[in-house]
């Protein structure tokens, strides 16, 4: 998929996750916003994987441990053939599949579930340890939150993944600077976390993760990296893409009713 | 009592990786900083690619070893039970139990008889945090033999499963043969009576058989029931205790609330009601000592078990 390919796809995939949300009243759009050209990026263009063959030997693996922005995850695996997009309306629906966080027993091409902050990144540090050992090509990618950077456990996996000297892993920090208390650096402030990921041992880049051409080639340099594990630091926009969810704390877990979801669709480009 | 054997069932779990790990390439063992008191350095020594040392970071631990697993293989991962299962608990309930992971959390230093290193080591908690958990096998064993055979079906059936160990040796109980009958989820009675039924676990194994001796001595017939499984725990062999003693002592090391005296209640209270008295630790924190006095102060020995069976 070219750059320009990916753009409209992301659209989609802001669509869909809107629409599952608005569908359910409920789940958290602000973050399913700001990851959503990553999520598109890894999905359709960066990672190994089989939608036919979820389980597929030496597939690439991501464990989005921000697990509350799963409505993005959800409607990218949905775009790629893992599940029908219509699939989306049943989100967070008693019985249904696509849960209010990631469940890997019942959402086909989740590989972790997540939900609880921070155990998702120390969960895929696990992952690329069994790869490394195992000697399997498959890469594990996995996404934080910055305001979860706060949970001690990340800086615990930081060390391990350090320590094995996990090239196969790659961590994206989505920089959205919000939180549900407010801004993350009053909240408590996680910043530099460049600085400090290289401190840890890690190797950081950089990226405005919204600009799809620097997502791609930043992935790029990412997985050339050897010896060390690499940490992806994007810089994003709480709410990305929907005028009125821009930068607000208060849209990180509210549902847009009809009317929003109506503007919003049309601001993206959709239908209707 | 003095020449009977005695060995820590941590260094029964030790040489259980040590042998088992020859058979399971799959297998992996992790440690946070006390492969020496978990006795997993037995493993690291033997297969010191397949051995992870997390450091003092048991969360971490835990979190990757859900990451190990779903990768395809079984772990082990070992901590004291205070910061395995107290410190860990949440990780455990999210990252194994809940997405079903084929780990085998084994915590060493489970009860009161961490002795010296007092209250902050010791744990009267663990068995009632893990047995809440929807899926997880809990398993609390009284000797060398039985962990050894309860240990090899914890590994070979899939999923989460926590067990506790001793730092302090646990005089031998059974033999090879008796060893065999040891199943997950089938209590033992170890010792027919119907006077009343001492229902122990761990530990208090060998502290009830001591026990049930002294009371055939008064005339009393005591059964004697090795609940080394917590969970799934065997309702038929507590209803059975119940219809047929009338009288039930749970002996454990542990909280008196949560524990095996709680699970018992549960089911005699719903299928057959049935007095019970309860032995272990009675709702207060521990402290410094050596592991026999510990046990004597805080009421978990023979004698505990004696009392509470002559006041049916």
């Amino acid at each position: 998929m070219n750059v320009n390919e990916l753009k409209q796809t992301a659209r989609k995939v802001r669509i869909d996750a809107l629409r599952g949300i608005h569908a359910a009243s409920s789940g958290h759009p602000g973050g399913s916003l700001s990851s959503a050209d990553i999520i598109t990026a890894l999905y359709f263009s960066v990672m190994n994987i089989d939608p036919d063959d979820p389980h597929m030997k030496g597939r690439d693996r991501f464990v989005l441990s921000k697990g509350h922005s799963c409505p993005a995850l959800y409607a990218a695996l949905a775009n790629r053939g893992y599940f029908d997009p219509d699939e989306m309306l049943s989100f967070r629906r008693l019985g249904s599949f696509l849960q209010g966080h990631p469940n890997m027993d019942k959402c086909p091409g989740v590989e972790m579930s997540t939900g609880s902050l921070g155990q998702g990144f120390s969960v895929a540090v696990g992952m690329a340890i069994a790869g490394k050992m195992d000697g399997d090509s498959g890469r594990v990618f996995t996404m934080t939150g910055d305001g979860e950077l706060q949970e001690g456990i990340i800086w615990e996996a930081a060390l391990s993944a350090a320590k094995h000297g996990l090239d196969n892993l790659i961590a994206i920090v989505d920089w959205n600077n919000l939180q549900i208390d407010g801004v993350v650096d009053t909240v408590k402030k996680v910043a530099p976390v460049d600085e400090k990921f290289r401190a840890f041992g890690w190797e950081v880049f950089s990226c405005d993760g919204h600009d799809m051409q620097d997502i791609l080639d930043t992935f790029d340099k990412a997985l050339a990296v050897k010896g060390k594990p690499v940490c992806i630091v994007a810089k994003t926009v709480k709410g990305k893409g929907v005028s009125f969810m821009e930068d607000k704390a208060g849209w990180h877990g509210k549902a847009p009713d009809d009317e929003q979801l109506a503007q919003a669709i049309e601001e993206l480009g959709g239908e209707k | 009592m003095a020449d009977v054997k005695k060995i820590a069932t941590r260094e029964s779990y030790g040489r259980f990786l040590e042998e088992y790990g020859r058979e399971r390439k799959d297998l992996v063992v992790m440690c946070a900083d006390l492969s020496g008191s978990n006795k997993t350095d037995y493993f690291e020594k033997a297969f010191p690619e397949r051995f992870i040392e997390c450091g003092i970071s048991e969360q971490d631990m835990l979190a990757e070893a859900a990451g190990i697993a779903h990768s395809g293989h079984v772990v082990a991962a070992s901590s004291f039970a205070i910061f395995a299962a107290g410190r860990s608990y949440e990780i455990i309930r999210n990252s194994i139990a809940y997405t079903n992971a084929n780990v085998k959390v084994c915590a060493t230093h489970g009860g009161i008889t961490v002795g010296e290193d007092g209250a902050s080591h010791q744990t009267f908690e663990d068995l009632a945090l893990m047995r809440v958990i929807p899926g997880m096998t809990v398993i609390n064993p009284a000797d060398d033999l039985s962990a050894k055979a309860l240990l090899r079906q914890i590994f070979e059936t899939d999923g989460p499963a926590y067990a506790r160990f001793s730092r302090s040796g646990l005089p031998v109980i059974y033999d090879e043969a008796k060893a065999r009958e040891v199943k997950v989820g089938k209590a033992l009675t170890l010792r027919e009576g119907s006077d009343l039924a001492i229902i122990a676990t761990g530990l208090m194994v060998s502290a009830a058989l001591e026990a049930a001796e002294a009371l055939a001595d008064k005339g009393v017939q005591a059964r004697v029931v090795d609940m080394h499984t917590i969970k799934p725990l065997d309702e038929e062999a507590i209803v059975k205790a119940a219809e047929e003693c009338g009288f039930i002592v749970t002996a454990e090391e542990h909280s008196v609330i949560g524990g095996l005296g709680s699970a018992v209640a549960e089911v005699t209270s719903q299928k057959c009601p049935c007095r019970i008295a309860m032995v272990g630790q009675q709702d207060v924190f521990g402290e410094s000592g050596k592991p026999a006095e510990l046990l004597e102060k805080y009421g978990m020995t023979s004698l505990d078990i004696i009392r509470a069976a002559m006041a049916r």
